[in-house]
């Protein structure tokens, strides 16, 4: 016989709203509960006050390169334990799942970082695997941002190229970020989302025209929206266009770092109010999230930090996100002015749609019981993954 | 029979409440010795399981040992169904309370024998030793439970072809569309809810006032069924001002004049 856990005292958020009620969980799964009072007769078995707080799904991030003092593109040797010590300390951050992400890279290291770094489902030992982010190497040389020019491709060949590197067997890939200007021959768009993996459009100088034959071939997020792409032209507006793209077949996900210093607050707004059901919190953590004010190494870098800013030492040039996803969900709700239930959202609906995981994201009934329970200032007070707390402040 | 005359629904429902709590905590029901408790859906008595499930959180009230007979339901309607009267006791009382599931009881319009459900439903309120107090509300045309005007004051719990005017009525509550409407259900009988040692109506509403006039003041009639408690010796009915408009002024003052003692039945 199975436990029944009622989650009780609580504004559970359901439908975009929050909702007082109770929450249900039974074999890691949220239930109606009803039906079983009803046709089981079943009590509950353990009550669990809730203090008023709200329960949200848990967040899921979809671009992080690290945290915690590993790289996953530089530590690849190592990186099943790299990926397992900051899957287990993401759960701290309300994070319940995460694409870890590599960014582009020596071809060589493609196929064993495919094969070591498998989907894994979460739990006590850390937030679920996934699906692996491969930002690259398939970018516009113009627009690499910190990628390493000497492992850059292009996609003259179509397949042929994309397979060249990743291989064949694409199991372990969830997303695969692309300038969609490279692929000349139509294909590799077509071809990745056949098999399952969604295409993000970013590091790219396309034309509006490009982006939406990206987004009409299968292309379904634009990957940190404003960084990485030409600054807004009014007459191209580029992959940002294709939020208001009427050729898009659909509204496309797009990634925001709302750390509050990679994008301006304003910035911020403006890119809330344009589409906020298809605005997605993401990290693009490095490997100094988490770690603490001073001097730190990554890879070969020597790196800075000052409070939720890292700069490479000696200079004022940004190296990526140091703030941990909760983080950005209240920097998010500060700034953009939405309300709690749009920043949560953010980080825990829209993602799981983003990847087109049905059972992750919200609490409806048969959804996976992975959630945080935080205060009205958005803080964790824990983390559950299949109706199991894996965290607790 | 009795007739409370208070300001509004509000007081009406908390008058219900109250005289609720008393009878059970005056019973002091225990495993051996349940209470059963006979409960109404609809719009009036929400307030009054507002008011109940306050008094269990502050204490002064469980359902531990409480057994519940619900009025009725309808026929093929998916218990999750937001209008079926299951998920409506879901969410007005035992989702809030200490209920023992085991111990609630609504019919089940799925059964795949109706008629046996029906049968077996009266039979267990019986070897429960009857119900000690049952609640219910009146329609518009009078009814109680679905005994709609016709129905036998004789009738036990059975299985009832909802006319026309009921159907058109729930309309509202199935997206004004009245194919979705289920036709039958399965209800309690008038006598069912005579059977009860003690019987409370609760009317608020002007548009409930035809029904009130023909219930105490005309003679008992099925085509009012709400009037057969005219012959119940313990049958209370509380009402709302708006809802007396359509009796006369005698009746009224005469139970206003007895609200000095009424008023105390639930202290």
């Amino acid at each position: 016989m199975t436990l029944i856990t009622r989650f009780t005292n609580c504004r559970v958020l359901r439908n975009g709203k929050l909702i007082r009620d109770d929450l249900y969980v039974r074999d890691g799964k949220i239930i109606d509960y009803m039906q079983i009072f009803y046709e089981e007769r079943r009590k509950c078995d353990i009550a669990l006050d809730c203090k008023g707080r709200i329960i949200a799904p848990g967040f899921i991030d979809l671009q992080i390169n690290g945290g915690f003092g590993y790289d996953f593109s530089h530590d690849c040797e190592k990186i099943e334990s790299a990926v397992r010590e900051v899957a287990q300390r993401l759960l701290s951050s309300g994070v319940i799942g995460f694409c870890p992400t590599l960014v582009t890279s020596d071809p060589a290291v493609y196929p064993e970082v495919l094969k070591k770094i498998r989907k894994e489902t979460g739990g006590k030992h850390g937030a679920a695997i996934l699906g692996l982010h491969l930002e690259g190497p398939f970018i516009a040389m113009d627009k690499r941002g910190a990628h390493n020019p000497s492992y850059v491709r292009t996609l003259e060949n179509g397949v042929c190229d994309l397979t060249d590197v990743y291989g064949n067997d694409l199991s372990s890939v969830a997303i695969v970020t692309l300038a969609p200007e490279l692929d000349i021959r139509r294909e590799v768009i077509k071809y990745l989302s056949s098999r399952g993996v969604r295409v993000a459009l970013g590091h790219s100088t396309a034309s509006l025209r490009d982006a939406e034959i990206g987004a009409s071939n299968g292309a379904s997020l634009i990957t940190h929206l404003f960084n990485a792409m030409p600054l807004f032209h009014h007459r191209d507006p580029g992959v940002v266009g294709l939020l208001t793209s009427e050729v898009s077949p659909r509204p496309l996900f797009y990634g925001i770092i709302a750390d509050g210093v990679h994008t301006h607050f304003e910035t911020l707004r403006i890119a809330h109010r344009i589409n906020p059901q298809n605005l997605v919190l993401v990290t693009d953590a490095i490997s100094a999230m988490g770690l603490e004010n001073g001097k730190h190494f990554i890879g070969d870098m020597q790196v800075v930090i000052e409070g939720k800013r890292a700069t490479i030492d000696g200079t004022s040039t940004l190296c990526g996100c140091v703030s941990s996803l909760d983080f950005c969900v209240r920097q998010f709700h500060a700034a953009s002015g939405c309300s709690i239930e749009e920043a949560l959202e953010a980080a825990s609906l829209h993602p799981a749609q983003a990847l087109g995981l049905a059972n992750k994201g919200s609490l409806d009934v048969g959804s996976d019981a992975d959630f945080v329970i935080v205060n009205d200032d958005i803080q964790i007070q824990s983390t559950w993954i299949a109706g199991e707390m894996v965290y607790s402040l | 029979m009795r007739l409370l005359i208070l300001d509004d629904e509000k007081d009406v429902c908390h008058f219900a409440a109250k005289l609720v709590k008393k009878r059970i905590n005056e019973y002091a029901p225990t495993e051996d010795r349940p209470f059963v408790l006979g409960l109404p859906t609809g719009g009036t008595p929400k307030k009054m399981y507002d008011r109940l499930v306050e008094f269990y959180q502050e204490g002064q009230l469980s359902f531990k040992h409480v057994i519940t007979f619900n009025m009725d339901e309808y026929v093929g309607l998916p218990i999750e169904h937001p209008e079926s009267y299951h998920s409506y006791m879901w969410q007005n009382l035992f989702k809030h309370v200490d209920i023992d599931p085991e111990n609630v009881n609504i019919l089940d319009g799925n059964a795949p024998d109706l008629q046996l459900e029906c049968a077996n439903y009266e039979a267990k309120m019986q070897q429960l030793g009857g119900v000690k107090l049952y609640i219910g509300g009146i329609g518009p045309d009078g009814h109680v439970a679905f005994n709609e005007p016709g129905s036998s004051l004789a009738s036990l719990t059975r299985v009832k072809t909802l006319n026309m005017d009921t159907i058109r009525a729930n309309a509202r509550f199935f997206g004004d569309d009245i194919s979705k409407v289920p036709t039958q259900a399965l209800t309690v009988g008038v006598r069912t809810v005579m059977n009860a040692e003690e019987v409370l109506i609760l009317v608020s509403g002007a548009h409930k006032a035809m029904a009130l006039r023909m219930a105490v003041e005309e003679g008992i009639n099925h085509m009012c069924t709400a009037s057969a408690f005219q012959m119940h010796p313990n049958a209370i009915f509380i009402c709302d001002d708006d809802s007396t408009l359509e009796l006369r002024v005698k009746t009224v003052k005469y139970f206003k004049d007895l609200m000095k003692v009424h008023a105390k039945i639930a202290d």
